[in-house]
């Protein structure tokens, strides 16, 4: 069972990551990471699968993730006795088309790009309880479905700010099991706070999310009484170069400086080639980093102990339109090496 | 936590990186002067059958025609990246505002669609380019009482 530490979950006995993919597109593959994806495409639109579009197309990519993730797990649809899933389409609908063909049970999850952090956390809430031994957790977002929801349509001509991030075309599943099985044990979870600190910029959402990550940060290492020291890395999903920059100062003031702190939206993509600009973003960007770059890592023994913290901004474009700031939230997910669990 | 939201947006304003500014405005500058002197071009070049009104006319046509061509052909959106307000301000970047989300929301039906989402962009320009004209048309009648 858990107990808790302020805000942290921690796991006596640690359930696990058994199985994991990533699927990504064009922009993904020509990336740092695109060695380690399980799928990646060109034809971002599967055109090739009659795909009629965007939504779906990002529904297709998340069914490329989950269908890699199910096979390296060695089981079918029918084994997953829960699923948490979401997304940053309106309504979390990529996640429930792709579940109408999965049929297991299913609780969608919105956290924006927050969610591969959240859908993990409950995983391991429930595999490691043993309410469920075999539950699945992605998240995905895709660039154009995500233009064309809260930004322009593709083919308007705007420029982007330096500040602005590329959301990325991208999906990540994990399937968890109960304590005892192979794999990356989850060690603790920790669900963050809503942050707002006044930022209205939606072209510079790192700066929006960062005190979310600080806040959740800061909470952890209350909890547990760790330092940032004792992790090989401190991943956060989607700050940026901008809002990687204002974590570093932001810890370094409240006394827990970051020596080892990794975005996964500065490692998707090469920055400053191609309209990246400050960085990758979307659910997808912290999800397919995830399974992509830091399980295998673990995985390989090269890295012992992580944090991983997917940061998401809660805004809609309602609310953004009405003039609100945007509230910025951040999971933090405890990960350790394979030998470690045992 | 040891930050309010006065003094983080200052550090928000510190580690946000400016626009390139010089850079955007040469590239506005020249794509901009480029497309007008295309327009230009096209002018004298109807001059040489038709008269000025009708050569005008003709040339803002074949502007919003080539926009809605290279737009479609995703052209224009790579143009306008570094361009800007290059691309945005001659009549090529309204074409671009209207055919864009034509593009975009033909997957939502043909009226419920494109029909409904067409003027998204360009549709304040126009209502308060229709407002615009009429107080100015009520100021030059008032002018025309003196």
């Amino acid at each position: 069972m858990a107990f808790r530490r302020g805000d942290v979950l921690v796991f006596a006995k640690p359930p696990v990551i058994a199985a994991w993919a990533a699927a990504g597109g064009k922009k993904e593959k020509q990336g740092p990471l695109a060695g380690g994806f399980d799928f990646l495409t060109e034809d971002t639109a599967f055109t090739e699968e009659d795909c009629p579009n965007w939504e779906q197309a990002e529904s297709h990519l998340q069914q490329k993730a989950i269908d890699a993730c199910l096979r390296k797990a060695g089981i079918s649809h029918k084994e997953v006795e829960l699923t948490f899933a979401g997304d940053l389409q309106a309504q979390c609908t990529a996640s429930s088309y792709t579940m109408r063909g999965v049929q297991a049970p299913y609780a969608g999850v919105y956290g924006a790009c927050s969610t591969m952090a959240e859908t993990l956390a409950l995983a391991a809430a429930f595999t490691g309880s043993g309410l469920a031994r075999q539950v699945l957790a992605f998240t995905s977002s895709h660039f154009c479905a995500a233009e064309r929801q809260f930004r322009t349509p593709l083919e308007y001509g705007a420029k982007r700010t330096p500040t602005a991030q590329w959301t990325a075309t991208a999906a990540g599943a994990c399937l968890l099991r109960g304590p005892g099985s192979t794999g990356i044990p989850v060690l603790s979870v920790t669900f963050g706070r809503v942050q707002d600190y006044a930022v209205h910029d939606i072209n510079n959402m790192g700066a929006a999310m960062m005190p979310a990550a600080a806040s959740t940060l800061l909470q952890y290492f209350a909890g547990t009484g760790t330092r940032p020291e004792d992790f090989d890395a401190i991943l956060t999903g989607d700050l940026g170069q901008v809002g990687s920059d204002l974590l570093l100062q932001q810890m370094e003031r409240e006394g827990v400086p970051l020596p080892n702190h990794q975005d996964c939206g500065c490692l998707l993509y090469d920055l400053g080639s191609g309209n990246v600009q400050a960085g990758g973003s979307g659910a997808g960007c912290s999800a397919s980093v995830l399974c992509a770059h830091v399980l295998p890592k673990l995985l390989h023994g090269e890295w012992r102990r992580v944090l991983f913290l997917s940061t998401g901004a809660l805004m809609s474009q309602t609310t953004f339109l009405q003039g609100e700031s945007i509230p910025g939230i951040a999971h933090c997910v405890e990960l350790g090496c394979e030998e470690g669990a045992k | 936590m040891k930050l309010n939201p006065k003094q983080y947006d200052q550090m928000v304003k510190k580690a946000s990186p400016p626009s390139p500014v010089l850079k955007d405005c040469l590239w506005a500058f020249f794509v901009g002067g480029g497309i007008c002197l295309m327009g230009e071009a096209l002018r004298n070049f109807y001059l040489m059958w038709y008269d000025k009104e009708l050569a005008g006319t003709l040339t803002s046509i074949t502007l919003v025609f080539l926009s809605a061509v290279t737009t479609m052909l995703g052209w224009y959106q790579k143009l306008a990246a570094h361009a800007g307000a290059g691309t945005l301000v001659p009549i090529t970047g309204f074409a671009n505002s209207v055919v864009s989300p034509a593009i975009e929301f033909k997957a939502e039906g043909w009226v419920t669609g494109v029909g409904s989402k067409i003027f998204n962009i360009a549709g304040p320009v126009i209502a308060f380019g229709t407002l615009a004209s009429w107080v100015w048309g009520l100021l030059y009648w008032a002018m025309g009482k003196f």
